[in-house]
């Protein structure tokens, strides 16, 4: 596609969590996953007249009115996260880190710093604000260099991590408290990316300095990537929360992919001469058009109470049905209005059905009561009515914003790499000083900061090549997906690893592993440093891991000499084996003598393969042959 | 206008700046742009503050720091909705404002906190008000609450009784939560025959956060002072850091307990007298003055002798710093330790003062349970030196107590007549067992 032609413009906004304590309180940045301690309610206020038209995102929170509960662990959270007292000063380390990663970047760092409160009101942070503050600003000096070009660093912000959501419904959220307040640096870049791969790339560039500093935390969630996309006559995107790299081109392109799908929605609508006029539709309860229908969705939420709601769509047949991204349609969008103002499990609409195991007869009978005529198109929600009227209206309001293009939106990536709605892009954010924390004058920790040495990433290659005898390719592999500090403990502590194997286990066998499907969450660090300690011994053979690693996928094997217990053949059952594989191949060993070896090193190996060294078992086979071939002579 | 002192006042006056103008300043490798910011005076004069177009305020230092005005502040205009209004059917409470963070908003643009002027901005915030009560706005004065005087408890008292007699059917006051407490018992003491809800209400998070506990804490003492039957002075404040129910604490046993969380107010010695949530009034005490409907028969007496001490006994405290005091006091109450006792070299102190026509009353810094001057050695003797026992009183209480008590005698035995006979429910006869809320085991069901 050509990228530069449609006006591509792309910005990443890199979140990375810190390896110290948490930002205004000392509880640690210790994540749970047991049930918190205690559950408390709160309701957010933010005036009407503050919400006014300055910020939809907030005012669409506020409607809603929810309930937020927010889930205390009273060992590793505090009054401050509950919002019960006043934060401290500012994590002085937390600071450092952010200076020092702002001087790798060559940003220039602010003489004071100020701590703000950015207002938020989805309840992800108890104070209904985000505490955060700008530490470091950059500009052509301190650009990231990619194949397609330079990617200006922007902003460095020093903020607190968001409360934990556990579930959010349409009348509440609950959110748990283990997370919030963990200090993380936000890095923007300038919309300078171009190209799809560009953006991977200087993501990974980035990623790779952060890691280098060693002081950031490491781990699935620990870094995310928000990306801003926008093309030329479509509108600027907002998406949240890639956690994967490699999905970062396929999001940018599905995204285009969708921008131009909308635009050509829009032309369509125009052609047909369609106006905002014509979607300032009533509402109309049909329930009593389908109450016989046969579908089970119908009729298992008809008899639950609720409502069939319906709403006609002039001149819109066939365009929800147009697919958007692959298996994402125009409908599925205005699905997503109507889950999110509404609180509806989904809509249904003209271009999908008869289905759903309504029939043909019922879509008349409901395009009739909606006066639907030729190319007039329909949707129908199934919900209590207060909540079925605010969807449709969701509805109708985006197919208004069809006619214009493109709506600038927050919209969330799908493990898929396409995106769905989130919300209304915020306005312009609404921030306040933080009053109870003092402004930081950073001189002293400048000096402090740039008086250690920081490794480049390739600093921290280069030492793993020369220290550990790996391939360069290996080390940034291992660098990569964050497995160097576990290869460098292992070969530490065990002597006579097989450092590039088990850096292949590590890297390559782990990530295809994960391709084929094995939960290799099950796989501890503390499996991997068993294996480790194995191998250096001789206990274990390499190709045996990865029948172990995937039996611990499995939750076969609960750990590594479970496996050695179970699984490993005994001396005699090794001869035996091969006894049996000699005797089956007797006689290609006559005809071929001592080059049959590999026939029957394959046979045995059929039956024992990672359940003993191949060494052992070579040794063997040799030696059986030559008595066979003195047994016939 | 400049808030900037010292340098920065000469470097930014020198080019004709003030506060809010939009200025351009070139540093190092960059090159900022924004509002000046006012400084907050504890801050160095070495620094200017600028909020970006990005919303962050930034500290840059003057040192080598060129700065240029780009253009005059405007006044940028916040667009405001169009705000509700308050039902006149509705049963008529006034909202004293004496202070505190409750009325006060925002300014995004420059982040200042502006105070609110008229009634209906309170509705912004706390739309739910205008069903419940046809609330009228009488700002009195503004004050952090440890600023407070008698004066001040006087000047409430008499817009309290002014506002009762003109038709209220109760009366709410805005007010920072620090000295909320010793407000309330003066209060207590000096509206007399009291029968419409008063209620004091503040916020330990101020108004302007989403998470404001002032919310809750209006609805439930608009409701309170609306359709309540309790014609108490009390003080209504979250019940539990959730935002679910305040409790109503009556004004003469309420005290601040805690620093900054948003249940801080607890009774002493017995129980709230109701729980209050948005939909309901759950009355827990039956002991409390009964709302009379129509016309009000409160009146007013204020009279109060300021010139009283309350002191806090500690190990080791010299007898001398009684003496040196003495003088200057009309009376004095000793926050005592345990069951309200002193060091012994206190006591032959205490019967001169006394000796003076000057009461030193004695309650205790355990605060829950009883002052006992019966059970020991000391206690007798702190007796037998003319000591008051407070009783069950707060020593807070006590304290305001014996300021409305020597504003009406300067009798001895009418002063400890007085302090010993309950007024205004500040003493009660009995105690029960879970009037104990510190109790550690009990909130963690051990």
């Amino acid at each position: 596609m050509d990228y530069r032609g449609l006006g591509l413009k792309v910005g990443l906004e890199i979140h990375q969590r810190l390896k110290t304590h948490k930002l205004f309180c000392g509880c640690p940045s210790h994540l749970r996953e047991d049930e918190p301690h205690q559950w408390v309610k709160r309701k957010l206020g933010v005036s009407y007249s503050e919400l006014g038209a300055i910020d939809p995102a907030a005012r669409f929170e506020s409607i809603r009115a929810r309930d937020f509960f927010y889930g205390v662990y009273h060992d590793t959270t505090c009054e401050v996260e509950i919002d019960e007292a006043p934060p401290v000063p500012l994590n002085r380390e937390a600071l450092e880190i952010s200076l020092q990663i702002a001087e790798m970047f060559n940003m220039e760092v602010v003489d004071e710093v100020h701590v703000m409160r950015k207002i938020v009101v989805d309840g992800s942070n108890t104070t209904g604000f985000q505490r955060t503050a700008l530490v470091a600003l950059g500009g052509d000096f301190s650009a990231i260099s990619t194949k397609w070009g330079d990617v200006r660093i922007a902003t460095l912000c020093l903020e607190e991590e968001s409360a934990y959501i556990v579930e959010s419904k349409p009348s509440y959220a609950k959110y748990r408290l283990d997370r919030l307040g963990i200090p993380l640096v936000e890095i923007a870049t300038y919309p300078d990316i171009w190209h799809p791969d560009q953006a991977k790339e200087a993501a990974l560039k980035i990623g790779r300095m952060l890691r280098a500093t060693d002081r950031v935390l490491r781990g699935i969630g620990t870094i995310r990537q928000d990306i801003n996309v926008s093309i030329e006559e479509g509108a600027r995107q907002e998406i949240k929360g890639v956690q994967e790299l490699d999905l970062i081109p396929k999001i940018i392109e599905r995204e285009v992919q969708r921008q131009l799908n909308l635009l050509k929605i829009r032309d369509a609508m125009r052609g047909r001469g369609l106006g905002e006029g014509d979607f300032n539709q009533s509402v109309r309860d049909v329930t009593h058009l389908l109450v016989e229908s046969k579908s089970k969705l119908v009729r298992k939420a008809l008899s639950s109470g609720k409502k069939a709601l319906a709403v006609r769509l002039p001149g819109m047949k066939g365009l929800l049905g147009v697919e958007l991204q692959p298996n994402r349609r125009f409908g599925t969008e205005l699905s997503d209005y109507a889950k999110v103002f509404g609180g509806v499990k989904g809509i249904l609409h003209g271009d999908e059905l008869p289905g759903y195991g309504i029939s043909e007869e019922k879509v008349s009978a409901v395009r009739e009561e909606l006066d639907c005529q030729g190319d007039d198109n329909f949707v129908i929600v199934l919900a209590d009515p207060d909540s079925g009227k605010l969807a449709l209206q969701a509805v109708l309001d985006r197919v208004k914003q069809a006619l214009k293009g493109v709506p600038n939106e927050t919209r969330r990536a799908l493990p898929d790499g396409n995106t769905s709605f989130l919300r209304p892009m915020p306005g312009s954010a609404r921030m306040y000083p933080e009053t109870d924390i003092l402004p930081v004058i950073t001189r002293p920790y400048l000096e402090v900061v740039r008086s250690v040495r920081v490794k480049t990433p390739e600093q921290v290659i280069g030492e793993l090549v020369e220290g550990y005898g790996l391939t360069e390719e290996l080390a940034w592999e291992l660098f990569d997906s964050e497995k160097d500090r576990l290869f460098i403990r292992a070969y530490l502590e065990n002597k006579g690893l097989p450092s590039r194997f088990f850096a292949s286990v590590l890297t390559g066998l782990m990530k295809s592993l994960k391709r084929e499907g094995f939960d290799v969450d099950r796989i501890s660090d503390k499996h991997l440093l068993d294996i480790a300690t194995l191998l250096a011994k001789g206990e274990l053979a390499k190709e045996a891991v990865e029948e172990v690693l995937k039996g611990i996928a499995q939750g076969k094997y609960k750990d590594v000499l479970q496996y050695l217990r179970e699984a490993r053949i005994s001396d005699q059952e090794l001869e035996r084996v091969v006894d049996e594989a000699i005797n089956r191949l007797e006689a290609k060993i006559k005809e071929k003598g001592e080059r049959a070896f590999s026939a029957v090193m394959g046979e045995v190996m059929k039956v024992v393969r990672g359940k003993v060294d191949g060494a052992k078992v070579s040794k063997l086979v040799r030696r059986k042959i030559k008595e066979k071939l003195e047994e016939v002579s | 206008m400049l808030h900037y002192r010292g340098r920065a006042k000469r470097v930014l006056e020198s080019l004709g700046i003030q506060d809010y103008d939009r200025i351009r300043v070139r540093r190092g490798r960059l090159t900022y742009e924004g509002i000046l910011i006012p400084r907050p005076e504890i801050l160095d004069d070495d620094h200017i503050i600028l909020k970006l177009d990005n919303g962050y305020n930034v500290g840059i230092s003057l040192n080598g720091a060129e700065i240029e005005l780009v253009k005059r502040s405007s006044i940028i205009k916040e667009e405001r909705a169009e705000l509700g209004r308050f039902d006149p059917r509705k049963p008529k409470v006034p909202l004293i404002v004496t202070g505190g963070t409750i009325t006060s908003r925002v300014e995004y643009s420059t982040g200042a906190v502006k105070s609110y002027e008229r009634p209906e901005e309170l509705l912004d915030k706390v739309p739910e008000l205008a069903d419940i009560a046809y609330v009228e706005y009488v700002p009195l004065f503004a004050e952090f609450s440890e600023n407070l005087t008698k004066d001040h408890w006087t000047r409430i008292a008499e817009e309290v009784y002014k506002m009762l007699k003109g038709g209220a059917e109760g009366v709410i006051i805005a007010h920072g939560t620090d000295t909320m407490h010793y407000t309330a018992a003066a209060l207590s003491f000096m509206l007399r025959n009291l029968d419409k809800p008063v209620i004091l209400v503040g916020s330990q998070r101020s108004i302007d956060r989403p998470s404001s506990d002032a919310v809750l804490n209006l609805i439930a003492s608009a409701k309170m002072a609306a359709e309540g039957e309790i014609a108490d002075v009390m003080i209504v404040m979250h019940g539990s850091p959730s935002d679910e129910f305040a409790y109503a604490i009556r004004g003469t046993r309420a005290r601040k307990m805690h620093t900054s969380r948003r249940d801080a107010f607890q009774p002493v010695n017995e129980p709230p007298l109701a729980l209050v949530s948005r939909n309901s009034i759950k009355v827990i005490n039956p002991r409390y003055r009964r709302r009379v409907k129509g016309e009000s028969h409160v009146f007013l007496d204020a009279k109060m002798d300021d010139k009283v001490a309350l002191l806090y006994v500690w190990p080791g405290m010299p007898a001398e710093l009684l003496s040196d005091v003495a003088d200057r006091f009309n009376g004095f109450v000793l926050a005592g330790t345990g069951l309200g006792h002193t060091p012994k070299w206190i006591i032959p102190k205490i019967k001169e003062i006394v000796g003076m026509g000057k009461p030193v009353v004695i309650a205790s810094q355990c605060l829950f349970g009883r002052v006992d001057l019966k059970v020991y050695e000391t206690g007798r003797r702190l007796l037998e030196a003319g000591a008051i026992p407070a009783d069950d009183m707060l020593p807070e209480v006590a304290l305001v107590k014996l300021m409305y008590v020597l504003g009406h005698t300067k009798d001895m035995d009418e002063v400890s007549k007085m302090m010993r006979a309950n007024l205004s429910f500040e003493i009660g006869s009995r105690i029960s067992l879970r009037d104990f809320p510190p109790c550690w085991g009990v909130c963690n069901g051990l």
